[in-house]
């Protein structure tokens, strides 16, 4: 792998985190119960800071000067790695909790490999911690989803809805792309196909007790690893970037 | 004069608080993973508990301002390997936790029966009745769990064990 490569796969991992963090912050002040306040702020602090870590990381390999903020705060939509998933508008709360539902599990696999691989043993370092508070979050989501899916008949309805809206952006999980294929021949990530099995295969296990049903339906929205995304992106980034951007040598 | 200003150091670092558990100090937290001498440079190695934990950047600043007072050429430094946890906090700690009201992460973090609040048992650190139930496994901050006590019905946070 290249050290191009590798920055753009390092990136694609902390976009994930970064971009899913600042839309999932949106919630803080207005989720239906306190308690939901403090968990979906909770995870969002969690995510922004693994990306945090990842960033600082990619900016060191890059050996260019760009630091956890340059790389955040200055670079535009086209530059960002993220999947289309995690950009997606927060919806109601069922729509958030179904997003992360979904992403929790496929964190989990990656964070899982990213652990125990030894190509980069500071991605490793950071997916080992990440992993313990991702299992947190995947409990939280998954707790969700039963109890939304197998409730009233309207939150059945509504949960329902939310997967089969998100289920187009979900493949791009599993999408070979060439930002990826350089670190699976490395050992740093496990093929796209076997991710998605394991995920399938967790994800059809809590459907089941949610009485929820996993669509088949295989086409799917990609665009994201290539910097092509919603327009939903760019509002979230101007909001992210204004201050920094305007004020770009302040000290805080 | 400083005469052994690893020791010193270390020393010193027994009064920098955590900022959100303001009655334990970051040996306590298992935070500094050690002190060494690297030439005429004190290296102070710290671990972040959690990724997104606000006050990892604070107790950075605190533990570098207090070591600097002992010994100006300090510098601290981040290390992720091995991972933080729970498992690093002392017995005392535990019990001063206990004290103000947070219970303690009880056991082992590599038992994962933690994760759901399922077939552990979280006593009340005020009334120490085990009838609690967990209420969100996100609580006040990043590293610690809501619950409340059925027996005399007061909220109380629970560390998380990680």
């Amino acid at each position: 792998m290249t050290k191009a490569q590798h920055f753009e796969w390092l990136l694609s991992l902390a976009d994930d985190a970064l971009i899913l963090g600042q839309r999932l912050s949106e919630w803080c002040g207005h989720a239906p119960a306190l308690e939901e306040d403090i968990a979906l702020s909770n995870v969002a602090l969690d995510l922004i800071g693994q990306s945090r870590a990842i960033l600082t990381h990619a900016g060191l390999l890059e050996g260019e000067g760009r630091d956890e903020d340059r790389l955040a705060f200055f670079r535009s939509d086209r530059e960002y790695r993220n999947l289309l998933l995690v950009e997606l508008p927060n919806g109601h709360f069922g729509d958030t909790i179904a997003r992360q539902f979904f992403f929790d599990q496929f964190a989990m696999i990656r964070y899982g490999h990213l652990a125990q691989q030894t190509f980069d043993l500071e991605i490793a370092a950071i997916a080992t911690k990440a992993l313990k508070e991702v299992r947190y979050h995947a409990a939280h989501s998954a707790e969700w989803m039963i109890r939304l899916g197998d409730g009233t008949d309207l939150s059945k309805t509504r949960i329902q809805e939310s997967v089969d809206r998100l289920w187009p952006y979900i493949g791009e999980c599993f999408e070979a792309h060439p930002i990826l294929d350089a670190a699976i021949t490395s050992g740093a990530m496990p093929d796209c196909k076997s991710i998605e099995l394991t995920w399938k295969e967790r994800v059809s296990a809590v459907l089941a007790e949610a009485t929820l049903i996993l669509p088949t339906d295989d086409w799917k929205q990609v665009g994201g690893r290539n910097g092509l995304h919603t327009e939903h992106l760019s509002y979230l980034l101007a909001e992210m970037q204004a201050v920094p951007r305007l004020h770009p040598d302040a000290k805080w | 004069m400083v005469t052994d200003p690893v020791a010193e150091v270390t020393r010193c670092l027994y009064d920098v608080m955590d900022p959100e558990i303001p009655f334990l100090n970051v040996m306590e937290m298992g935070m500094v993973r050690e002190v060494v001498q690297d030439g005429d440079v004190i290296v102070i190695r710290i671990t972040p508990t959690y990724s997104g934990c606000p006050a990892t950047d604070v107790i950075a600043e605190d533990v570098l301002a207090a070591a600097k007072v002992i010994y100006p050429n300090s510098r601290t430094e981040i290390v992720r390997t091995p991972a933080w946890t729970t498992d690093w906090i002392g017995e005392e700690a535990r019990l001063k936790m206990e004290k103000h009201g947070i219970a303690p992460p009880t056991g082992q973090s590599a038992d994962k029966a933690f994760l759901l609040g399922k077939g552990r048992i979280t006593p009340c650190p005020r009334c120490k009745s085990t009838d609690t139930h967990l209420v969100s496994a996100f609580g006040s901050t990043a590293c610690k769990a809501h619950f409340k006590c059925n027996a005399c019905r007061e909220p109380f946070d629970h560390f998380k064990c990680i």
